[in-house]
Formats: C-alpha cells, sequence, structure tokens
C-alpha cells in the first residue's frame, strides 16, 4: 500500500526553525513505523536521525510521537497507523536532530531516583536472599520499564515545568521501594516527597497510555503517594 | 530535499587518562567495570564507552534465563550442566573452560541476587527455575529444571540490575560514543594503551588512554537477514581487533535459533517450549519426535532448527512454504500470561494472534555467534599462534561477551548459556583487570594516535558520489542468510565468498549524504558496513575449509562429524594485502568427556 510519511525535521546546525516533509512509500500492513523511517534513512534522505536497537520494542530507542501520541516506532504497525502518518520528537525534551532528543535530563532524573538495591548484608549461608511470591509481585510491574521516555515526556505536568521529576523516575523508584530486600526505602520516599516529586502528579493518566509496556504508571504514583502518607501516620 | 552541511571535523582532541576502559554496555562490560571498581575501589579511574546508552544493550532482549545448578526445585549438579555443555557444543568446547563457566555458575547467579537481581521466586521464596532446550538430569537422561528466571525478560533484568549498581558505584560512563580504533603501538603482541572513539552528538575525537582495555562489544548477527539481533549488532569490536592482525576463532559456528517469528525474526523464546510448547508441520505432526526422540522439542537448537528445514525441505513446511508452526495453545492463560507475558505480546503485537487459541509461524533465525575474540577463563585476549597450537596474552587486552570465544559454547551453545557466558567471563575479567592494574606500567602516548581514525571518517565524510550502505548491506544479508546459513555446501559458500569480495569492493566507494556533525548516523551506517564486510570474509573462509559438520555448521556435502581432522578450533587471520584471511588452528581441551555421538 501506498503511504504518506510526514516528519518534523530539525536540524539546528542548518535550520533556523523546524520544518514539515512528507516522503511517499510503498509498504506492507505488517511494516513497522520504524520500517518506514529506515527506508527513508537507507533509500531516500541519509540524513534523517533518529535512535533505534533492537527493533522490537524491548530497548526503548525509539520512543517518538507518532500520529500524535507516543509510541514506539518499532511497535507500531502501518495497519493500525494508517495511510498518513505523522511523526515528532518526543516533547518536552530539546531536539538535537530531527525525531532525536537530548535525553540528559531524563537521565539525571532516573539517577536522583536511587534506582538501585541498597543492602550490603548478605544471607550467613552464603545463598540467596529469601523473597516470598507475594512480595516479588509487588514491584513485577515496575520492574518492566525499559526508559523510553514516553510517560514522562507524554506528561502535561512535565511540559510545564521541568523540574517534576516525572513518571519514569517514580516508577523506578516505586522498583525499590517495594522491594522487600531494599534498604534505602526511606531514603527514597524523602526524595519522592519533595516538592518536584509525586504531588505534581495530577492523575491525568497520559503516563499509562503512552507506556509501551503497559505499566500501570498512575497506580504506581499512588502507591508511592500512599507510602508517603503512611510513614507520617 | 537533502541537508548539505559543510562537515568541519572538530578540530581539538579530547584526552582522558583512564585506569581501565570498557567498550560496551551489555552484561559483560557493565559486570567487569562493576567487579573493577569495587577490587580497586572509589579511586580507581574506570569507564565504560557505549554507543549506546546502556540500558539499550542487547543484553536487555535477552528472554529466557540463566541456568546454574541450584538445585533449588529438583537434585542438579554443576558437573551434569559441564557435561550438556560439551554434549551441546558437539564437542569443540574447551572443557576446561567450561567447567569453570559451569562450576562459577551457581556463585555467580547468587552473587547476582544479592545485586538486586529481581528472579521469579518458587513458594519457598528461592530462586525459581525452569527446563530449557539441552539442559537434562544425570548426563542426558531427561530434562532437568535449571534456568533461573525474571519471566521472560531475563536479560532485561539482568541488564538492568548491573546498570544500576554500576550508577550505585559512581562508574564513568560514556555514552553514545563509538568506539573506533584500539592502540597497540607495537602490533598485534601488545600491549593496548587505549582506544579512539567518535563522540556522536559532536563528532568530536577522543582517545582514552587506559592500562587495560575491555572489549565487550557484542555479537554480529546484522550479517544476516532474518536475525533475532539488534541493528547496532555489527561485530564493531572483533573487527577492529581482527584489522590489528588478531585472530577470530570458530566463525563457522553461528547459531540459527529454531523459533523466530516468521519474516520478523524476532525471537520466541525456548522458553516457550520450556514450558510445554511443541513444534507441528503441516501435517499436523509433532515432528520432533522423529528426529530427537528423548528430548523432543528441547533438543539442541543446531538439531531443532535443521529439523525444520529438513521438513520445509521435504514439503511438510505450512501450505507448503518456508515455515513451521509452534503450538503453546495448552499451555494455558496462566502460563502464557504470567511466565511469558513478553512472547504473548509479541505475537499479539506483530501477528495479531493470540497464542492461547491460534499456532504460531516461526523458522529458524541468526541468533548468536559462538565464535570471536579468542580469551583465557580470564578474559585475557589470546594473539600469535605458535606452531605446537599455542596462543600469546596479548597485555592488557581483554574480551568478554558474545565478542569474546573463550570457548565454552564449541560448535553449538545451550539456551541460557550465552547470559551466563557474559556474567561469569564478564565478572572474571574484571577481576583479572583489576589484578592487573596493581602493577601494569603506564603505557607511553601514543604520537599522533587519532590519525588512522580522523583519516577513515574523513573519507567517508568527503565522499562526493558512490553507493549508499544499505544496498550493500542487504546484499550481504541475502547471501550471508541463503549461502552461509543453516545448511551449507562447498558450491553456497564458493559462491558466498565471491560475492563478498565483490561487495567489499563496491564499499570502497561509499557515498555518506549527511555532512553533518550532529549525530550523524549516516556515517555510523558506512562504518558498521566495514566492520560486517570484515567478519564475513574471515566467517565464509573459515566455514568454505571445515570440511565436516559439527553443531551448527552443516555441510551437506559432508554430513558426518570428523573427529580426526577436524576435532580443532579455526583462527582466521586478516590477509594485510586485502587477499583472502589465512588460517590457523588450535587444539580442542578435552579434559573428561570424550567425544561421542551426539543423540538426543
Amino acid at each position: 500500500m501506498d503511504v504518506r510519511l510526514r516528519i518534523r525535521r530539525f536540524n539546528p546546525e542548518l535550520d533556523r526553525a523546524p520544518h514539515w516533509e512528507e516522503y511517499r512509500l510503498e509498504a506492507d500492513p505488517s511494516d513497522r513505523v520504524l520500517d518506514l523511517l529506515q527506508q527513508v534513512k537507507w533509500y531516500q534522505d541519509g540524513t534523517l536521525t533518529f535512535r533505534r536497537s533492537c527493533g522490537h520494542g524491548v530497548c526503548g530507542s525509539d520512543a517518538m510521537l507518532i500520529n500524535g501520541r507516543n509510541r514506539l516506532a518499532c511497535e507500531y504497525l502501518v495497519k493500525d497507523a494508517g495511510r498518513k502518518i505523522t511523526v515528532e520528537a518526543l516533547r518536552g525534551l530539546p531536539v538535537v536532530k530531527d525525531l532525536l532528543v537530548d535525553q540528559t535530563g531524563f537521565w539525571e532524573k532516573y539517577r536522583a531516583a536511587i534506582p538501585y538495591l541498597v543492602n550490603d548484608e548478605v544471607p550467613e549461608d552464603g545463598k540467596e536472599r529469601r523473597q516470598s511470591q507475594a512480595d516479588r509481585a509487588k514491584y513485577e510491574d515496575t520492574s518492566r520499564c525499559i526508559t523510553c521516555g514516553a510517560c514522562t515526556t507524554g506528561c502535561p505536568v512535565f511540559w510545564t515545568n521541568s523540574d517534576y521529576i516525572g513518571p519514569a523516575a517514580i516508577v523506578n523508584a516505586h522498583r525499590f521501594i517495594f522491594d522487600s530486600r531494599d534498604h534505602a526505602h526511606d531514603e527514597r520516599l524523602e526524595l519522592m516527597a519533595d516538592a518536584d516529586g509525586v504531588w505534581r502528579c495530577r492523575t491525568v493518566f497520559n503516563c499509562v497510555e503512552a507506556c509501551p509496556r503497559g505499566i500501570n504508571v498512575t497506580r504506581a504514583i499512588l502507591e508511592v503517594t500512599q507510602a508517603i502518607q503512611g510513614r507520617h501516620a | 530535499m537533502a541537508n548539505v552541511a559543510r562537515y568541519e571535523p572538530p578540530a581539538g582532541l579530547n584526552i582522558h587518562e583512564l585506569d581501565a576502559v570498557v567498550i560496551g554496555a551489555g552484561g559483560a562490560g557493565l559486570y567487569a567495570a562493576l567487579e573493577l571498581k569495587r577490587d580497586l575501589g572509589p579511586t580507581a579511574k574506570v569507564a565504560v564507552i557505549s554507543k549506546l546508552y546502556p540500558s539499550r544493550s542487547h543484553t536487555g532482549a535477552a528472554q529466557g534465563g540463566v541456568c546454574a545448578a541450584l538445585g533449588n526445585t529438583e537434585e542438579d549438579h554443576w558437573e551434569w550442566h559441564w557435561f550438556d555443555t560439551v554434549k551441546g557444543g558437539d564437542y569443540l568446547v574447551d572443557q576446561d573452560a567450561a567447567e569453570v563457566m559451569c562450576h562459577d555458575a551457581v556463585e555467580t547467579i547468587i552473587n547476582l541476587e544479592h545485586l538486586g537481581m529481581p528472579f521469579d521466586r518458587t513458594p519457598e521464596g528461592l530462586i525459581d527455575q525452569r527446563r530449557f532446550g539441552g539442559h537434562t538430569r544425570n548426563y542426558g537422561e531427561a530434562p532437568v529444571r535449571r534456568s533461573c528466571f525474571a519471566a521472560d525478560r531475563t536479560g532485561h533484568a539482568i541488564l538492568y540490575t548491573l546498570y544500576q549498581q554500576c550508577i550505585h558505584h559512581e562508574i564513568a560512563f560514556f555514552d553514545e560514543f563509538q568506539v573506533l580504533d584500539l592502540l597497540m603501538p607495537a602490533g598485534p603482541d601488545g600491549p593496548v594503551a587505549g582506544v579512539v572513539a567518535l563522540e556522536l552528538s559532536t563528532s568530536e575525537i577522543h582517545i582514552f588512554r587506559a592500562r587495560a582495555v575491555l572489549f565487550a562489544t557484542g555479537g554480529y548477527g546484522k550479517l544476516f537477514k532474518v536475525t533475532t539481533n539488534a541493528h547496532t549488532l555489527t561485530g564493531d569490536g572483533m573487527a577492529i581487533a581482527y584489522r590489528h592482525g588478531l585472530p577470530l576463532e570458530d566463525l563457522e559456528f553461528f547459531q540459527f535459533h529454531p523459533t523466530g517469528m516468521y519474516k520478523l525474526g524476532f525471537l520466541l523464546s525456548e522458553a516457550m517450549r520450556g514450558e510445554g510448547g511443541i513444534l507441528l508441520n503441516d501435517n499436523g505432526e509433532r515432528f520432533m519426535e522423529r528426529y530427537a526422540p528423548t528430548m523432543k522439542d528441547l533438543a539442541s537448537r543446531d538439531v531443532v532448527s535443521r529439523s525444520i528445514y529438513l521438513e520445509i525441505a521435504e514439503g511438510r513446511g505450512i501450505g507448503g512454504k518456508d515455515f513451521v508452526h509452534l503450538d503453546v495453545r495448552h499451555l494455558g492463560d496462566e502460563v502464557l500470561n504470567k511466565k511469558l507475558p513478553d512472547m504473548t505480546g509479541f505475537i499479539k503485537t506483530y501477528f495479531g494472534l493470540d497464542p492461547l487459541h491460534d499456532l504460531v509461524p516461526i523458522q529458524p533465525t541468526a541468533h548468536y555467534a559462538m565464535g570471536g575474540i579468542p580469551t583465557d577463563v580470564d578474559g585475557r585476549v589470546l594473539g600469535a599462534l605458535s606452531e605446537d597450537g599455542k596462543q600469546a596474552v596479548v597485555p592488557g587486552f581483554y574480551a568478554a561477551g558474545e565478542c569474546a570465544c573463550v570457548s565454552v559454547h564449541g560448535g553449538n551453545r545451550l539456551g541460557t548459556n550465552s547470559l551466563l557466558d557474559l556474567l561469569v567471563f564478564g565478572r572474571r575479567a574484571g577481576i583479572a583487570m583489576a589484578q592487573f592494574l596493581r602493577t601494569a606500567p603506564t603505557p607511553e602516548p601514543v604520537p599522533a594516535a587519532e590519525t588512522p581514525v580522523r583519516e577513515e571518517v574523513a573519507a567517508l565524510m568527503d565522499s562526493v558520489d558512490g553507493e549508499r550502505p544499505a544496498a550493500i548491506r542487504e546484499a550481504l544479508q541475502a547471501v550471508m542468510f541463503d549461502k552461509c546459513g543453516v545448511f551449507r555446501t562447498e558450491e553456497f559458500l564458493t559462491d558466498a565468498r565471491d560475492v563478498v569480495a565483490g561487495l567489499r569492493e563496491r564499499a570502497k566507494h561509499l557515498h555518506v549524504e549527511d555532512k553533518g556533525c550532529r549525530y550523524n548516523t549516516d556515517l555510523v551506517d558506512a562504518l558498521e558496513l566495514g566492520y560486517l564486510l570484515d567478519i564475513a570474509e574471515a566467517t565464509v573462509a573459515s566455514a568454505l575449509a571445515r570440511t565436516e559438520s559439527r553443531g551448527a555448521h552443516a555441510r551437506e556435502d559432508h554430513p558426518e562429524r570428523d573427529d580426526v581432522n577436524w576435532l580443532k578450533h579455526s583462527l582466521a587471520f586478516r590477509d594485510r594485502d586485502g587477499g583472502q584471511p589465512s588460517l590457523g588452528y588450535k587444539p580442542v581441551t578435552i579434559t573428561k568427556f570424550q567425544p561421542k555421538p551426539r543423540v538426543y
């Protein structure tokens, strides 16, 4: 089928402002939007720039705004996207070139969330720490995050206040706050209770809609909020 | 309309003085960096350089699990795992190396749990375990539960756990830097003195001076048309070593995974068969019962992939086409959604099918390089080959993970042993590097170290016409998949050799259209094509020479394993004058298990 792919192009080395370019392509309904971007780059315009790696929704490289919604280009098929497809860079982060954004701030927030297990004690028998299936289940959902940034850059609160730590960092804090093995529980909750922490969330649910992994991001934020409140109860 | 910015290479040079650099931020690189830093302490200057953000590394795509004989759900012993690994590799495995891997597996998995790895748990709260292809109890009797897992995203859990701990230990990361050269001022015998890299966001060149360098750059699955591998897996580190005169070992052994999604190539985990899934041909017959009466659908991957090809060749592909069915309908909702949720999601997203009700079309897909940069069990790279079949250590140079060949996989890797390899040997390499750094001298600065990289980049950036990399790459992937794939013959391989030589000629006139300095991924595509072409040349030469069938290397014209002439490792050395590579051989280390016919 014949597809029109409209891409918002911007190369600050050359362009004063972003502009739209349209490419016509012959595509298969089962092609992914990523396939179309590659076709353009490989055979029409080598300057088109975007990130990609695994190509099947597990590495989180190619989150972008497609037909008005944050998605992974490698998970969105032409049969669902239609004959006219528009692609833009994620919102809320500076565009470096075309569909590629500067993620420095995103990763700083991730690191700020203490996204690692804090626990230097090991069992005396030298074996694994025990964790019940029920305790393991508490952070199952948030352990699936692929740090693609679709949630944070889809959040209207983040668009207006870039100091907001954002859903992705909260998800990664949740991953450890609810891990029974962790010892930095209070420290992490303290961070999340900061003025630019969880209280900024307005439960717009854009993050839930945007998450390609289907993580219930808003619920995770709510659980962190409840943990903060429970601490003071 | 194409952009026509003129390329103005940044004039400055960035020099970093470090103790050790790790190239690649997958499981092997991260574990090595972590051990280095834990061992040497906070003042050690350790950096990880990656062409991606670490969380994008392909370790994260591994699914089904990582084996260790913990014996948490039934009796198991690391010696059984050792035997399975040797047999799985069709006796080309170095048995002393496999012994280290299977023995260290237990301690390494426990250490990973201590670092925070979110393993699935048994009702008692221990690490849960499940069955996987080729892993057996009591030397081949029956399948055993040995694979430790986090649902069907074990690699993702490992990658994140290690990356998180590296953040915890304040390891320096240079994300989105493409390493283009290894500094070996005195030639292939070493020592190494660092690496040269291109910062992708600016096109600035950086020299990282270091006393120890680890390559953990991953595989080269993008050499093949249908593959599970990420776009970024182009054999960079292996090709850089090869260009410096170091050999590449056992490249003719490349694993084709039986259950790739039809046409797309994405992996459907072996865990789907581990949990009870079966393969069906056009007659609805469970054909693996004929090829592997004991292990059936859980025979080793090379055996299952060949069986699928034979079914297709005999007209029993589905509707006469080049695929068969994976049937997991009987596993039920609970297993599909709790233990295999990502697989279920892939099938729904890309095929629009529901594995609870529908059969899933699958075909073998290029998956994993058994070969690579030769190393010992501490990650030390082995270089020059002497007449007695021994290789000398290259001082300061280490390799681990898929880019390395220890050799623990021999002719065919068992499922889950890739994650185990990168964990055990990444960790061991880090420990060995720390030991080395205690006494290693600081190398003299290499004069004009960046010159070869500047010239390589400038030649591409100055191109005004020529071919796009994509057309050459597609032709390469097609010939490698069709002629150097699951089945090979002398005729096929001779064709492949000639086609690859022709493509190498064409690649001398590449056109890089993007002339900018910001994230010039057009330039990166061209550089990566160069790496793939080097690996292709060495792979085909090694495969053409090996006139036997062993593991994943199946020669229709030489269908039997030949232990008299071929129980040895290949070493391909680049020809300096651009001719075909020269091949050397070294013996396989056999300590306990004498080669026997391989039956599943």
